[in-house]
């Protein structure tokens, strides 16, 4: 058994529904299950905490959480979990809520300080308040700090900004960018939102019908033509690029990636030599094979075909293309890809109309 | 004035200490109801529920058999050199607490089914055994039927009359508690002396339901707001 990373193998039958995984997951960063509601998602991590009691393995980084001979209780087990709908204590106040799972671990296995917790999640003006005092956005700050402070080895996350509204959510999204920047551990994410994966996740398990059906790197997965989370409309790809120069006359900006650059509007807060994380949609992305100056398109890059899946729906074929290392994802009508007579090896021009910063 | 107060005194001390034993022992059985899903449960929902149901007088005729000499109970007192519990405080606080035992346990085991199970699940997330959730989580969210279960318990073992007449009969200071002494009165036809303690409980009692009301009114908006 590997000594990093993160194994999971759990079958289990909940009712008419039965689960059956078999992960080796990074172990570190954050990796999004994703999935349409009712797929295992939360099921599996429920498994992974323990809170499911089922038969399987679980194994965190080298430490045996559980094995074909037996299971550590939840209690005994060096996780913290981030529930969908606010579960802070109702008798406690927001202090004696973070302080819950701080004070029930060993001075020793403190990693995370109380004020370092507090400061994070900006909650230092809430501590004397009772929860039901918060809005939805900060009980869920709480609730994250509250897990934190028990110095977690695996953070897990059951879609913890599905019950807050659209500005609770943007509130909310930078301190999840913040942790998964800056702690150490791996962090589990489950979701059904694809903004919410595009702009957190490291990596990617997607899961159907209580079974994986595709994991690995976001980028990768991101960049099938088969796509099978079945999202042909938001298909497209993300990218990792840096923020290299600002063209004060156009208002735009250059975004490095390997392989290439794209010209998009940033806004004033983002500074030259910044990470962001950049997506590019199928639907946006044409093809031409020869480079045409006389049109309104300012992204225009060279690229390789890489794999051609017709009819992926009627009349509509996806193109997966290279620039550089980097994959990208053109989605055109069947039609279209008969009149180019374009096959895999081919040098194209790809004519990106639209590029939006996720993160 | 003894002959108002000694009932009065001894009633008060029945229906404390009954409270008492019964929010220990009727606890784990109100959890238990609550949380079990075993076949069990029913049946001894049911055998819980009995007092509620049955003539106080069956109930204290069953007692009377099994702690007398020849009853179960009588020989194990004996043999472990109690003695005999009939007609004695202590067999009054034993028939006291199984007559009274719904009283505990049904208010009890309403508040911890409304406990919302995710709470204890976050707990055992923030590392808090089985024992710790129990103390640091369901006792605190459940004191509303704390309240309710002990003012209950300790009313209805003071209004209590059947089963004290069978199995205590009515020794001064030992046995006679507060509604024994009204029936001896008006046996006796001392009504003033009746008036006295009759209208003594009726105030007593409504006092008493009227603070639960209120206290309870305010624990659960203070919890629920």
């Amino acid at each position: 058994m590997a000594a990093t990373g993160i194994q999971a193998r759990f079958a289990c039958k909940v009712g008419t529904f039965s689960l059956d995984v078999d992960l080796d997951l990074p172990g570190g960063g954050l990796t999004a299950l994703f999935g349409h509601s009712g797929c295992g998602k939360t099921t599996l991590l429920r498994c992974m905490a323990g809170l499911q009691e089922t038969r399987g393995i679980m194994c965190v980084n080298g430490d045996e959480w559980q094995s074909e001979s037996g299971s550590r209780p939840v209690h005994q087990r060096p996780l913290a979990y981030v529930f969908q709908e606010t579960s802070l204590f109702p008798h406690l106040s927001v202090k004696r809520n973070l302080m819950y799972g701080y004070r029930r671990i060993p001075h020793s296995e403190r990693q995370i300080a109380f004020d370092q917790a507090v400061e994070w999640l900006g909650l230092s003006h809430l501590l004397n308040r009772m929860p039901e005092k918060l809005s939805g956005g900060e009980r869920q700050r709480v609730a994250i700090a509250r897990a934190l402070l028990t110095s977690p080895k695996l953070l897990l996350m059951d879609e913890p900004l599905s019950a807050l509204d659209q500005s609770s959510k943007r509130e909310i999204m930078p301190y999840l960018e913040a942790l998964r920047d800056n702690l150490a551990i791996p962090m589990l994410y489950v979701s059904h939102s694809t903004a919410e994966v595009a702009r957190l996740a490291d990596h990617i398990v997607m899961m159907d019908k209580g079974q994986v059906i595709a994991q690995g790197p976001l980028q990768q997965i991101m960049a099938r033509t088969d796509q099978p989370f079945g999202l042909e409309d938001d298909a497209g790809v993300i990218l990792d690029a840096t923020l290299a120069e600002r063209d004060e006359q156009w208002h735009l900006c250059r975004a490095d990636f390997a392989g290439g650059h794209l010209w998009l509007r940033a806004d004033e807060s983002l500074t030259i030599g910044q990470q962001i994380r950049v997506q590019v949609l199928a639907r946006d992305i044409s093809l031409a094979l020869s480079e045409q100056a006389d049109q309104s398109i300012q992204n225009i890059l060279p690229a390789t075909i890489n794999e051609i899946a017709t009819e992926v729906s009627p009349g509509t074929s996806m193109v997966r293309l290279l620039a550089g290392p980097t994959p990208f994802l053109s989605r055109l009508t069947s039609r279209a890809v008969h009149s180019l007579d374009i096959a895999p090896g081919q040098q194209v021009w790809m004519q990106v109309k639209s590029v939006a910063i996720v993160d | 004035m003894d002959i108002y107060w000694e009932p009065v005194w001894l009633t008060l001390k029945l229906a404390g200490l009954t409270t008492v034993v019964l929010l220990v022992v009727g606890t784990p059985i109100a959890w238990w109801l609550a949380r079990s899903t075993h076949w069990v449960r029913q049946p001894i929902a049911a055998i819980v529920a009995l007092p509620l149901v049955l003539p106080p007088t069956v109930l204290g005729f069953y007692l009377l058999v099994l702690m007398g000499p020849k009853g179960m109970v009588g020989q194990l007192t004996e043999q472990l050199g109690l003695g005999l519990l009939p007609f004695t405080f202590e067999g009054l606080v034993i028939a006291s607490v199984i007559y009274s035992l719904p009283f505990t346990v049904q208010p009890l085991q309403n508040a911890f089914a409304s406990i919302n199970e995710q709470f204890l699940e976050v707990a055992s997330t923030l590392r808090a055994s089985p024992r710790d959730r129990f103390f640091s989580i369901v006792l605190p969210l459940a004191r509303p039927g704390f309240l309710t279960a002990s003012v209950l318990t300790f009313a209805h073992t003071i209004g209590e009359f059947g089963v004290v007449l069978m199995i205590g009969g009515n020794i001064p200071g030992e046995t006679k508690v507060l509604s024994v002494a009204i029936y001896d009165h008006v046996e006796s036809l001392e009504y003033t002396q009746a008036h006295w303690l009759a209208a003594g409980m009726v105030v007593f009692s409504f006092v008493v339901l009227v603070t639960l009301y209120s206290l309870n009114g305010r624990l659960q908006s203070g919890l629920v707001k």
